[in-house]
């Protein structure tokens, strides 16, 4: 029965009362309402903004309901079908000057915890973490400084799912292959900035919202006092794609972290020195499938055929049966005004030369060529 | 005494139109240009009515209409408030109603430079015309969203690169000029031709809005006009003032060292003023609206004029608080916010005048004095929310999100709107000589007035949950939850409903024009010169031979010891009166 009354309550009663009115039930912590006000977050300044929140929301209920008392008073009585007759008095200075000091009084009221949160919103000082957080079309990089760990984080729902082809999964839209891992109860401080457009970084349950710039660092930071998985978004309009480059945040125990970032340094190091080494073919072909299937595949097809018309093929193509050049430089840059995006930064050298001898002799190309790490290299650096 | 020489005027000099030519098209009347102009600003809003139904219907069933992709979906949201800002709003409210009610309202015989407003239409046409091309070239309109940030609006990625944003920008341009020439003629008009007796302090309210609003557009459009420009050679000829060195689509673009940080300022330079632009001119009308239909004088006259006055000017201040996770240092987002909260008090004092106007009033509830109203409610909503979106910290979490849609629709979408449907079911009968149908009139503002709130409460709602604004693909997720999810659906079907509710109006105005009731000159028992015109509607000239002369303010309603409850503004004072205002002179001077 009684979730039968939220169901109704949620879907149909809510949104037909009057603001003040249902914004005030919904105001009331914990309780069966809980869930439908603003969250007051994990860190201290999510707090503080959701308790100024709060105080703003009463303020704003005692003027509306103030103002409009008055005014339904005056359309119910001073009604001509109730024979009203009209007064004449245009004006007092005694009422206007109060008209004017009653609000200023109310502002400054809101003024003082508003100041406090502000200066501690902008405090990035002592952070313990720096992440530097890198906005693109349409993904995250979140970038270590100082230890070395880089990774992009992208939206891993399928089209199925947006285009209504499959059921949607729980995590609909809000799910990423990595997502950032922050230790609980430390100060992080994030740098923010965007190699194309402006996007926004925004975690509302750390109280987090900054604008990514090109050309610009802006900085915030978070101290999350509960561990959990956190789920946020980019809410600055950054071309067609803006709606699938979700963000998420593991907030773990300080000893997880502590040994997933060693995890992390010693991953790319490792591959760091990797780039030195020199691989077999076989090596190389097994690790460039795998990187083929993870970054590749979505459109030019396991089978290496891409979809005729959109997306090129693989197979006997042009460029994979071409020079090594052509082929790498397509792979490092991309190609402007196509989908074929620039892999030069997103993937590593050893990654970057297994694929490319994997799509060289793979379905039937066999060209025999090997490109290693080393070739990559160079030919990033030689540009 | 500079307005008695143009009030003079012969009539010949008054290019009186000729044939149905230059009577109905290429005409320099001001009654006339205020309709091209108003026709034009309801039609081109129509399609944007139809563009947000379109975004709704993705909103609410995602994906289930194939017509609607992500990119189309960006190209009807930009479009929307593209329109219905610049396009409709400004338009209607200044070379709509300021055309038509400034020369009436100061007893002038049309505007200084006829001409000049001619053009101003026709122009103001072309720069319609330019925007909506942009639906029938390659690659549709631009889908970079109203404010146009760039890079993204002049970058791959988004919707209408190749011509959408050009064409955009192009019709901005023209735009601006139509509304400059335009402005200059109402400026000028207010200050040179008004009638003898009519002081500024005794214009009604209505021209005191129109007034500021137009001279705010002349400060603030030119903000807009530069960064347009600039924008385009941006785009053009690759200058880079608002484009850094960025990685396009896998390829390093050729700009480098330009900030998009300085479009933004630019941007809401003119933005914010903007606002006001609009809401100004709505300000008055409402004043005049309620004090009519109330029968009582406006509370605090002198002190609804400084309002106005004090908020054109802080409109100027403010603009950053559009800003706020820009990344801005602290002190700027103090400042901001210091100036925001400090323009609440004029906006207070504002509603707090209108609420005493009515206060002991003899209200009547005609369909004007509904719209008002509730304008006055909306107003107030959206002025509250303000407050939550003017403080830098609550901010954080609410900006871009559907709270600010709801805000804003409220304060400047809804509250304007009402206002104009008031004003035109207010001064129809001027315009056409025939009421409007009251009943039809009813059933228009109710369903249009609980409809709005059907659909912009909820988004509050939506706002505090954190759904995030201008997002293709929603649908049910762990962060949106079920409830948010109905809601949505809910918001399309009232949205849906006031669409099609908007045809009852439409039908009224086609019915009323051929068949409603014969409206006298002066039906609602108006005080202000434009109903003590000697025809109905006005002929070319405005007053016959003879200007009006103005004795007195433009709120004398209720005037105790009269026999009808208001006194026109051309009624010479009575010996008490005239009695009474030398003491008050004499008094004042010792």
């Amino acid at each position: 029965m009684l979730p039968k009354a939220k169901q109704l309550f949620l879907r149909v009663l809510a949104p037909l009362l009057l603001f003040p009115l249902s914004v005030s039930a919904m105001a009331e912590e914990g309780g069966w309402l809980k869930g439908i006000n603003m969250t007051p977050g994990v860190t201290e300044v999510s707090r503080q903004i959701y308790d100024l929140h709060m105080i703003i929301f009463w303020i704003c209920v005692v003027i509306g309901v103030v103002v409009f008392a008055v005014m339904f008073y005056s359309m119910i009585v001073h009604r001509k079908s109730k024979g009203y007759k009209a007064a004449n008095f245009h004006e007092s200075t005694k009422v206007e000057i109060a008209w004017t000091v009653v609000p200023a009084l109310i502002l400054i009221a809101m003024a003082v915890p508003a100041t406090t949160a502000l200066i501690n919103l902008y405090d990035t000082s002592d952070a313990e973490i720096d992440v530097k957080v890198t906005g693109y079309q349409w993904k995250w990089q979140y970038e270590y400084l100082g230890e070395g760990v880089s990774f992009m984080s992208e939206l891993t729902t399928p089209d199925s799912e947006i285009y209504n082809r499959e059921a949607k999964g729980q995590f609909y839209l809000q799910e990423v292959n990595n997502p950032l891992v922050i230790p609980v109860d430390t100060k992080v401080r994030f740098l923010i900035t965007s190699k194309d457009v402006i996007h926004s970084w925004w975690m509302t349950d750390f109280g987090v919202k900054k604008d990514a710039i090109p050309g610009f660092i802006t900085e915030t930071w978070a101290r999350v006092e509960e561990p959990g998985v956190y789920r946020g978004e980019c809410t600055e309009l950054c071309g067609q794609g803006h709606a699938f480059m979700p963000i998420v945040v593991n907030v773990v125990e300080k000893d997880e972290y502590n040994s997933w970032i060693a995890e992390k340094r010693a991953a790319a190091k490792a591959e760091r020195e990797l780039a030195s080494k020199q691989f077999t073919m076989d090596e190389l072909m097994s690790r460039g499938e795998e990187v083929y299937n993870r970054s590749c595949a979505s459109c030019h097809q396991a089978n290496g055929e891409g979809i005729p018309g959109v997306f090129p093929a693989m197979k006997g193509g042009a460029i994979t049966t071409g020079p090594v050049e052509g082929h790498l430089d397509i792979v490092v840059n991309g190609k402007a005004g196509t989908a074929m995006q620039a892999f030069g930064n997103q993937l590593s050298e050893v990654d970057l030369a297994a694929v490319v001898t994997y799509e060289r002799n793979a379905w039937g190309n066999n060209t025999g060529d090997v490109v290693q790490p080393v070739d990559v290299l160079k030919f990033k650096q030689g540009q | 005494m500079g307005h008695v020489a143009i009030a003079d005027q012969a009539e010949e000099e008054l290019h009186e139109p000729g044939s149905f030519i230059t009577r109905y098209i290429w005409s320099q009347d001001h009654k006339v240009i205020a309709i091209q102009y108003g026709i034009t600003a309801i039609v081109v809003g129509l399609v944007a009515l139809v563009l947000s139904g379109m975004m709704r219907l993705q909103l609410a069933f995602p994906n289930a209409f194939s017509f609607i992709d992500p990119e189309s979906y960006y190209q009807f949201v930009t479009m929307h408030g593209m329109i219905m800002i610049v396009y409709l709003l400004t338009a209607l409210l200044l070379g709509g109603f300021g055309n038509y009610l400034i020369p009436l309202m100061i007893g002038a015989r049309d505007m200084v430079f006829p001409f000049l407003n001619m053009l101003s239409y026709w122009v103001y046409l072309l720069s319609v015309i330019v925007l909506l091309a942009s639906f029938f070239v390659p690659a549709g309109p631009t889908g970079a969203g109203w404010t146009l940030y760039p890079p993204q609006s002049i970058l791959e990625g988004t919707p209408g690169v190749e011509w959408g944003i050009m064409l955009m920008l192009v019709s901005l341009a023209i735009f601006i000029v139509a509304f400059t020439m335009g402005g200059l003629n109402y400026v000028t008009t207010i200050l040179q031709a008004r009638t003898r007796g009519m002081t500024l302090m005794r214009m009604p309210l209505s021209v005191w809005g129109i007034f500021i609003a137009t001279i705010l557009g002349l400060f603030a459009f030119p903000a807009l006009f530069v960064s347009a420009i600039m924008m385009m050679l941006d785009h053009l000829v690759g200058t880079s003032f608002f484009m850094p060195a960025l990685i396009s689509q896998g390829e390093t673009v050729s700009h480098d060292g330009g900030s998009p940080i300085m479009f933004q300022h630019l941007f809401w330079f003119f933005g914010h003023p903007e606002v006001y632009i609009v809401a100004l001119p709505a300000f008055g009308i409402v004043s005049d609206l309620i004090s009519t239909h109330a029968r009582k004088n406006i509370f605090g006259y002198r002190m609804m004029v400084w309002a106005i006055l004090a908020i054109g000017v802080l409109s100027f201040v403010v603009w950053a608080h559009h800003m706020y996770v820009s990344g801005m240092h602290p002190y700027f987002g103090f400042f901001f916010a210091t100036t925001t909260l400090i323009i609440a008090v004029p906006t207070a004092i504002k509603v707090y005048n209108w609420v005493l106007t009515l206060w002991r009033g003899n209200i009547r509830l005609t369909v004007p004095m509904l719209f008002a109203i509730g304008f006055i409610f909306s107003f107030v909503n959206g002025g509250l929310t303000g407050l939550y979106l003017g403080n830098v910290v609550v901010d954080v979490p609410l900006s871009d999100t559907y709270f600010v849609v709801g805000h804003f629709h409220m304060v400047m979408g809804v509250s304007p709107i009402l206002v104009i449907f008031g004003a035109i079911y207010h001064w129809f009968p001027k315009i056409t000589g025939r009421m409007l149908d009251e009943r039809l009139g009813k059933i228009h503002f109710w369903l249009t007035f609980l409809g709005t709130y059907a659909v912009y409460l909820p988004m509050h709602y939506l706002g505090f949950l954190g759904v995030p604004r201008r997002y293709y693909a929603y649908g049910t997720t762990e962060f949106i939850p079920d409830s948010a999810q109905a809601l949505n659906v809910n918001i399309t079907v009232a949205a849906l409903i006031v669409a099609v509710v908007q045809i009852v109006f439409i039908v009224n105005v086609i019915w009323s024009l051929v068949r409603g009731e014969r409206a006298s000159g002066n039906p609602w028992d108006a005080t202000t010169l434009e109903w003590q015109t000697p025809e109905t509607p006005p002929r070319h000239g405005n007053w016959g031979d003879e200007l009006p002369t103005v004795y007195r303010w433009a709120y004398d309603y209720s005037v105790p010891g009269r026999e009808e409850d208001f006194v026109p503004q051309n009624e010479p004072l009575s010996s008490d009166e005239l009695k009474e205002s030398e003491n008050r002179e004499r008094g004042e001077g010792q």
